[in-house]
């Protein structure tokens, strides 16, 4: 086989989010009652980088076969302290913003060091740290509220030369700061082979534990990132229980329309971002088909459940019954 | 089952002790640990009238984490508890709106509502082969979505029927709250099935090795479908409860379930990877969590401060007796 089949066999996953995702935002767009303009395009890119963000944040976890459900309470955790001290001179805010990242990058390690330190479940241990961090959010703002400094905001959520979207060339920063260097490094080449056979790779040498630890530690890095533009379009930081769940649950649906997945060890972060916008894009085609917003989340769910559905087409690959049971 | 011969101290104490579950105990002893803690801060906390108040507030999460451990026990999880409880509550409710025909239909219809969620949940994990954490979130998004565009948004105006009420609230026995005597009669229900019947056999043998139990011979899909479809029917019932208990459904009423529901089966030692588990832990779970919830709402502690406190204690717990064997 030539070398430019396998590159395609690797990103099929990649590039069909790709394509699902400009297919809808065709849709979408030819049916805006304001058409494709700068300003179309740059709020639905404000909308989308959030989940992105969140999104490629599950992604790293997702390919050490495991699973964060502490994503949406890290966005919300950092939101609300972004909302504290992202604010005043320029030291201040950059400070501040380094701050966050921190918080984040800490969150992460937490949740690493007790999955793979402490031999917990990712479930359980996500589930419970969530809950530990939605404590500490609501302890930063029991009520909504908090300001950020509005210079840098403005900036990263306006327009490049009127035209292009600030907040999609930070996410491209974001990708290649981030996730290029990791998934081309050794630890992030041991993320996805403790994702694909964690004996395997553990046999072969692989530092498993330090690229899991790393995958943990940059997700919640990423989050936090997430956590900031969150900051950064809303001007406060508020702690919404019910925001961050439905944040952990639509990450978990851009991955898997991102073509990554759940068992480890497949898909890319790429892909996963496509998968975000994707979603996105497909939850705001109620609007411009004018449907009543209360049938946002009933739609979004449904949406959800096909998504996830899609992997049983692998079944009819299976040729023994056996392989059903991983 | 550690019931190889154990020799010297150990093989001479009681049967029962040497059988019992280190786990088991440890949760025991925690919930001794949080009484005497208790009874420090406040002389009531051991007296009977409260203690049997909080037997009751802890039935309904001991019905709800009755079908969770069930699922758990499989290997596999219940994300949809949240909307499955406030679905049961507000269809029974919803029910109860449609004349006399309706109230009498209430319970069931309400119970029903929470299977229809447990099959689907069912259908994807046995014959869609789809990870159980993923596609019970995407059931809990289709429920809530559901509900949303049900009540409008708004909490449902329609109130539980007098039977709902009677069943959360009322005494059949004197002295023993009802809640109580149905969590009871499910536990004891549930011990049966699990340690008497073939069906519960097979639930452990699917969560050691589902290979080996389908080689078998057994039909493990039906297994993990009938098991998803009673998790979804007892928390619908456990909504059901809760809406004669407060005489009305609420939209986020099942949120408070979730994490207490699974943190009571994995603290009362039933292992989150399946097949190992015992009844009497989930009991024991469930107490300690609805202790420590009556301590920290005691204290007066803010809903943060609550948060913090119990996922660390569920953490610290689990790092104490849940892990996972070392890779070697």
């Amino acid at each position: 086989m030539k070398d430019w089949r396998y590159w395609l066999a690797e990103q099929r996953g990649t590039l069909l989010a790709f394509g699902i995702f400009i297919v809808m935002f065709t849709i979408y767009t030819s049916n805006h009652p304001a058409g494709f303009t700068a300003n179309v395009v740059q709020t639905a890119s404000n909308k989308g980088v959030l989940l992105a963000f969140v999104a490629m944040a599950q992604t790293l976890v997702v390919i050490t076969a495991g699973i964060d459900l502490s994503v949406g309470m890290i966005f919300l955790l950092t939101n609300c302290l972004a909302s504290w001290l992202v604010i005043g001179t320029g030291i201040e805010t950059a400070l501040g913003v380094v701050a966050v990242l921190g918080t984040g990058l800490l969150c992460g390690a937490i949740n690493g060091a007790i999955v793979i330190y402490g031999r917990l479940q990712p479930i359980v241990t996500t589930i419970a740290t969530g809950a530990v961090y939605f404590g500490i959010a609501l302890l930063l703002r029991p009520f909504p509220g908090g300001s950020v400094n509005e210079d840098l905001a403005d900036a990263l959520t306006g327009r490049l030369f009127g035209v292009v979207p600030a907040s999609l060339v930070a996410l491209l920063a974001v990708v290649l700061v981030v996730w290029v260097p990791f998934s081309r490094s050794v630890l992030g080449r041991a993320a996805y082979a403790a994702g694909s056979s964690e004996m395997a790779a553990y046999m072969s040498g692989v530092p498993i534990r330090r690229g899991k630890f790393a995958a943990y530690a940059l997700a919640g890095l990423l989050a936090a990132i997430g956590g900031l533009f969150l900051t950064f379009f809303t001007y406060t930081g508020e702690a919404a229980y019910a925001s961050g769940n439905a944040y952990t649950l639509f990450s978990i649906a851009a991955v898997v329309l991102g073509g990554v997945s759940l068992f480890g060890g497949k898909g890319s972060a790429i892909g996963a971002i496509f998968g975000a916008l994707a979603f996105r894009t497909i939850g705001d085609l109620l609007f411009v088909f004018d449907f009543d917003p209360l049938w946002q989340p009933l739609f979004q769910g449904v949406i959800l459940l096909i998504a996830v559905s899609l992997g049983a087409f692998a079944l009819f690959r299976v040729r023994n019954r056996l392989e059903w049971f991983l | 089952m550690s019931e190889t011969t154990v020799g010297g101290i150990a093989g001479r104490m009681p049967k029962f002790i040497r059988r019992a579950d280190p786990a088991v105990l440890t949760a025991f002893a925690c919930i001794v640990l949080l009484l005497f803690v208790g009874s420090l801060y406040s002389r009531s906390f051991l007296s009977p009238e409260y203690l049997l108040q909080q037997l009751k507030v802890a039935s309904f999460l001991g019905i709800i984490a009755t079908g969770m451990m069930l699922v758990i026990l499989l290997g596999q999880i219940d994300l949809s508890v949240p909307w499955s409880v406030a679905a049961g509550a507000m269809m029974a409710c919803a029910a109860a709106a449609y004349g006399p025909v309706g109230v009498a239909l209430a319970i069931p219809f309400g119970i029903f509502c929470g299977v229809a969620i447990g099959i689907v949940n069912g259908v994807g994990v046995a014959y869609l082969r789809i990870p159980s954490m993923i596609i019970t979130l995407a059931t809990n998004a289709v429920a809530q979505g559901l509900m949303v565009v049900y009540t409008g948004g708004f909490s449902p105006q329609d109130s539980a029927t007098r039977a709902m009420r009677y069943l959360a609230t009322g005494f059949a026995i004197p002295g023993v709250p009802n809640a109580v005597v149905i969590w009871a009669l499910i536990g004891a229900a549930m011990v049966f099935v699990l340690t008497r019947t073939g069906f519960g056999r097979t639930v452990y043998g699917i969560g050691n090795r589902e290979r080996a139990a389908y080689l078998s011979g057994i039909d493990t899909r039906r297994v993990v479908l009938i098991a998803f479809a009673v998790s979804g029917g007892l928390s619908a019932f456990g909504g059901v409860l809760l809406a004669g208990y407060a005489s009305k459904a609420a939209q986020s009423m099942g949120d408070a379930y979730l994490l207490p529901s699974i943190a009571a089966v994995v603290l009362g030692g039933t292992s989150i990877l399946g097949g190992r588990g015992s009844y009497l832990g989930t009991v024991a779970g469930v107490i300690l969590i609805t202790l420590l919830q009556s301590i920290l709402s005691v204290m007066q502690m803010p809903e943060a401060g609550r948060q913090i406190i119990y996922g660390v204690v569920i953490v610290a717990m689990l790092l104490l007796y849940g892990r996972a064997p070392a890779s070697r």
